[in-house]
């Protein structure tokens, strides 16, 4: 025993979990964040022989520097915005859905039947019917793991994760086959669409920023003053709780689950009658993971989604620029995306935890 | 440890301060106790008692001031070296591993060398034999009571070699045999040379175990008394800083009608045993019906079956005649029928933790605003009106509820199950770790609900609240009634007894 009465000294450093920090705090941590993003990232660029002030500013000149950058730099951002919109509903409700990307391709599947085989409709039907057609797809292929979720329990990340693929391999199947283009000389892929079933656009760009513009007002009131947002986040907080007030946890979760699966099924619509005037197997194109990173950076804000998108969108573009300029290779490029991810989300832990140094007190956890 | 330890003080606080931002949770405590002494920790809640002693434990580093250790000053920095030091603390909620047995869980954790089955099962039992614990070394533990586990947690403390020990509110899960035999152990270890201090909310036990009693007040040491030379009446005003009566209020109300009646209500547990079995008794309007019983015994089951949230094997619970199993909760919500639990987590299924008063408030009735959005108007003007009918403490009625501290939450809780008008509340453990205060203002708040004509089932801990308050008590023993008795001529030890499956002939089984 006396052995162990030795005096032993507090820990140097301890990590100690915080209840909660003020907006403001937090605010500040995610600017502190970013700019030691930008440090790291410019070390990076020095090591690899350039001048990081050149480059960063290669990127914020690539996203602005014209009329058509701008637009560019929105193209980039519409099928993000819309899609992490769409995935925030589920996630409030703590029901993983990382299923956007499939619900994408459904959305762009459906809406492209009535683009491809109805293309003589008056064009402001057909684009009404291939944006309805686009909500129901997604809200389908996301109602799915739903159901099973509400009448078997499986497993909802697993059961919306393989769903994509299935979306993704269903494309491959109409390009190769039933839609295949009888006038591309043998090369499957999928007829462009005809002018009257493309979006229009508005200031240069497709109208579908308008839409995603409207979707955050929409998603935003819906969340915060609607009976079914109270429901949504009552059933995130804890189910027994919403069974307790007498609400239908299981319709809430299939209602829910139809909207945000819906709203990535317009993402589709509208990235392949606005921005690839065809249907792609590269429609979503990885989309639908982003909008989960964005959905949370944000966290889960249809606002701060806006902000959030915009800044991964110029990130894009401008990067894509950089390349070409400098004939930086691809990878470098995506190295310094990733540096920067990794310091915005690195300091969540810094928002959640603090450090205690020896001799300086605890914290209540 | 040697003998010179006699003399001098098992644990010494010195001017311990310790802030959380602004708020100071303890200031400037000097606290002793001595080996072979039990020292009765007693303060409301948000005193600080908990703070002090998670510093001892090892959870907190204080700001200021020493603590000392058989002597020596000691710094302690995690739950692990505060058990070097030999200070043990046993917690309120057990934390023991359910499907291994109770050895097992005793040498869980510890860095020694492997001992056979054997061996340890001799010096386990040598440990029990000195203190007189009673245990089967091999029983697992999801085949113990509340009591056996208790009993385990201890033992797992003193296997480890403690002379301090600590006990959060030991006695809140216990019947009154239990407590006795459990307060029996403690004077073992007293004998032994152990220092003991005791958290507790109920004066007669400290009036029972303690020889000495320390009083603290919003993170102040108030005094330390000898128990012997103090009262009931003296250390509750100590603790409260001004007077207050404890007695409570049981209003006699005449004209009572059946309001529900429970009709061999019986409910299965997910393995296939009952968790409810035959259960009948008529509930009447105007009357508190207590319930007894260990934890566990099927109240959470009886709770839930009447509110809806529960499948029912066999039986009817009819309200004003109308069978309402089978109804969802939220018809049942609609009939009155009003229930609010109290969890162990406080908050559990009544409550959105993070959500303010306000939007909690409307959890039941955002319904019945039509159309599509809701309407927070009417549920801010409740929650102002409930803040300061109910003096609930919170920065402002948006502050997420989990910011509150226990009492604050259970009077938002049920303060809106009472708003809502109920011809039926039932409620559970609505005072749980509650100081006296706050205990008295809800059982205010049931008694004006129970002269309004309101019939209330009232499930609770604590046998002295349960006789004082109810008007008949229920007792129920592994989900089995074993009578009602009226409250004002039975005794806690005829309760006690039903409690651990006597059966007794209830006044009023059927009329």
């Amino acid at each position: 025993m006396s052995e162990k009465m030795k005096r032993t000294k507090e820990p140097l450093i301890r990590t100690v979990k915080i209840a909660e920090r003020s907006k403001r705090e937090t605010m500040k941590l995610r600017v502190i964040a970013f700019a030691m993003a930008l440090l790291a990232g410019g070390l990076f660029i020095l090591l690899i022989g350039f001048s990081p002030i050149e480059l960063y500013g290669t990127i914020i000149s690539g996203a602005f520097r014209s009329k058509m950058a701008i637009q560019a730099t929105v193209k980039f951002m519409i099928p993000l915005l819309i899609s992490s919109l769409g995935v925030t509903l589920a996630f409030k409700m703590r029901f993983w859905n990382i299923g956007a990307e499939g619900q994408i391709i459904m959305g762009a599947i459906c809406s492209s039947y009535f683009a491809l085989f109805h293309s003589d409709w008056p064009h402001a039907l057909l684009l009404a019917a291939m944006f309805a057609a686009g909500f129901v797809g997604g809200g389908l292929w996301g109602l799915l793991p739903a159901y099973f979720k509400s009448k078997f329990e499986t497993n909802e990340t697993l059961f919306t994760l393989m769903l994509n693929y299935i979306a993704l391999h269903i494309i491959s199947f109409l390009r190769d086959g039933p839609w295949k283009d009888p006038g591309s000389s043998g090369f499957p892929k999928i007829a462009r669409f005809e002018a009257n079933a493309q979006i229009d656009k508005v200031l240069g760009v497709q109208f579908g920023w308008i839409i995603a513009i409207l979707l955050v007002i929409v998603v935003y009131v819906y969340l915060k003053y609607t009976k079914h947002g109270y429901e949504i986040s009552v059933v995130g907080e804890s189910q027994s709780t919403a069974k307790y007030a007498g609400m239908n946890v299981k319709k809430i979760i299939l209602r829910t689950m139809i909207l945000s699966g819906g709203i990535a099924g317009i993402t589709g619509m509208i990235q392949s009658a606005g921005s690839d005037m065809t249907l792609a197997s590269s429609v979503a194109g990885g989309v639908g993971f982003t909008a989960i990173i964005v959905a949370w950076l944000a966290n889960l804000n249809p606002v701060s989604i806006l902000w959030v998108s915009f800044l991964f969108s110029v990130l894009e573009k401008g990067s894509s620029v950089m390349q070409s300029t400098y004939g930086i290779s691809t990878y470098s490029a995506a190295v310094l995306q990733g540096i920067i991810l990794f310091f915005i989300l690195g300091c969540e832990f810094f928002i959640r935890y603090r450090f205690i140094v020896r001799g300086k007190g605890g914290v209540r956890q | 440890m040697s003998k010179s330890n006699e003399t001098k003080y098992a644990i010494e606080l010195k001017g311990i301060t310790k802030t959380f931002g602004s708020v100071v949770a303890n200031n400037n405590i000097n606290l002793t106790i001595k080996y072979g002494e039990i020292l009765a920790l007693l303060g409301e809640n948000g005193s600080g008692k908990t703070t002090l002693m998670n510093m001892l434990s090892g959870i907190y580093y204080p700001d200021n001031g020493t603590i000392s250790v058989a002597g020596e000053e000691v710094a302690i920095s995690s739950p692990t070296e505060a058990i070097d030091f030999g200070i043990g603390m046993i917690h309120q909620h057990f934390k023991l591993v359910e499907v291994l047995n109770a050895m097992d869980n005793i040498v869980l954790g510890t860095k020694e060398k492997y001992l056979k089955p054997k061996e340890l099962k001799d010096k386990i039992q040598n440990i029990s034999s000195k203190f007189g614990l009673e245990v089967e070394p091999e029983k697992k533990i999801y085949n113990m009571s509340v009591s056996e586990k208790q009993t385990v947690e201890i033992l797992k403390v003193l296997y480890r070699g403690a002379q301090i020990l600590i006990l959060d509110e030991p006695t809140a899960v216990l019947t009154p045999q239990e407590i006795e035999k459990l307060f029996a152990i403690l004077r073992k270890m007293k004998e032994q040379g152990s220092a003991i201090i005791i958290i507790t909310h109920k004066l007669n036990e400290v009036m029972a175990i303690s020889d000495r009693v320390s009083i603290l007040r919003k993170g102040e040491l108030i005094d330390t008394v000898a128990t012997k030379e103090t009262n009931e009446k003296q250390l509750t005003e100590l603790m409260v800083g001004r007077p207050v009566s404890l007695k409570i209020e049981r209003p006699e109300i005449e004209k009572k009608h059946t309001v529900l009646n429970v009709v061999d209500l019986s409910v299965m547990n997910d393995d296939g045993t009952y968790a409810l079995r035959n259960v009948n008794f008529k509930l009447k309007s105007g009357e508190i019906l207590g319930v007894a019983g260990i934890a566990g015994s099927g109240q959470k089951e009886l709770c839930e079956s009447i509110a809806g949230l529960m499948k029912v094997k066999e039986g009817a619970v009819l309200c004003n005649k109308e069978n309402i199993i089978g109804k969802t909760p939220d018809e049942i919500i609609n009939l009155g029928i009003s229930m609010s639990f109290v969890p162990e987590d406080r908050l559990g299924m009544g409550l959105v933790g993070s959500m303010g008063m306000v939007e909690n408030m409307m959890l039941k009735s955002y319904k019945n605003n039509k159309g599509f959005f809701i309407d927070k108007k009417p549920s801010r003007k409740l929650s102002e009106e409930l803040k300061k009918k109910l003096e609930i403490v919170t920065p402002n009625v948006e502050t997420p509820v989990r910011m509150m501290s226990g009492g604050n939450v259970q009077k938002v809780l049920l303060g809106r199950e009472i708003e809502s008008n109920p011809n039926v509340l039932i409620t559970a453990y609505p005072v749980r770790g509650l100081d006296i205060n706050s205990s008295y203002v809800i059982y205010d708040l049931l008694n004006e609900q129970k002269k309004k004509g309101v019939a209330i089932l009232f499930i609770g801990e604590d046998l002295d609240v349960l006789l004082e308050l109810s008007d008949r008590i229920m007792v129920l023993c592994h989900g089995e009634v074993k009578g009602i008795v009226d409250a004002k001529s039975t005794s806690k030890e005829e309760i006690g007894l039903m409690m651990t499956g006597k059966s007794m002939e209830g006044v009023d089984q059927d009329e």
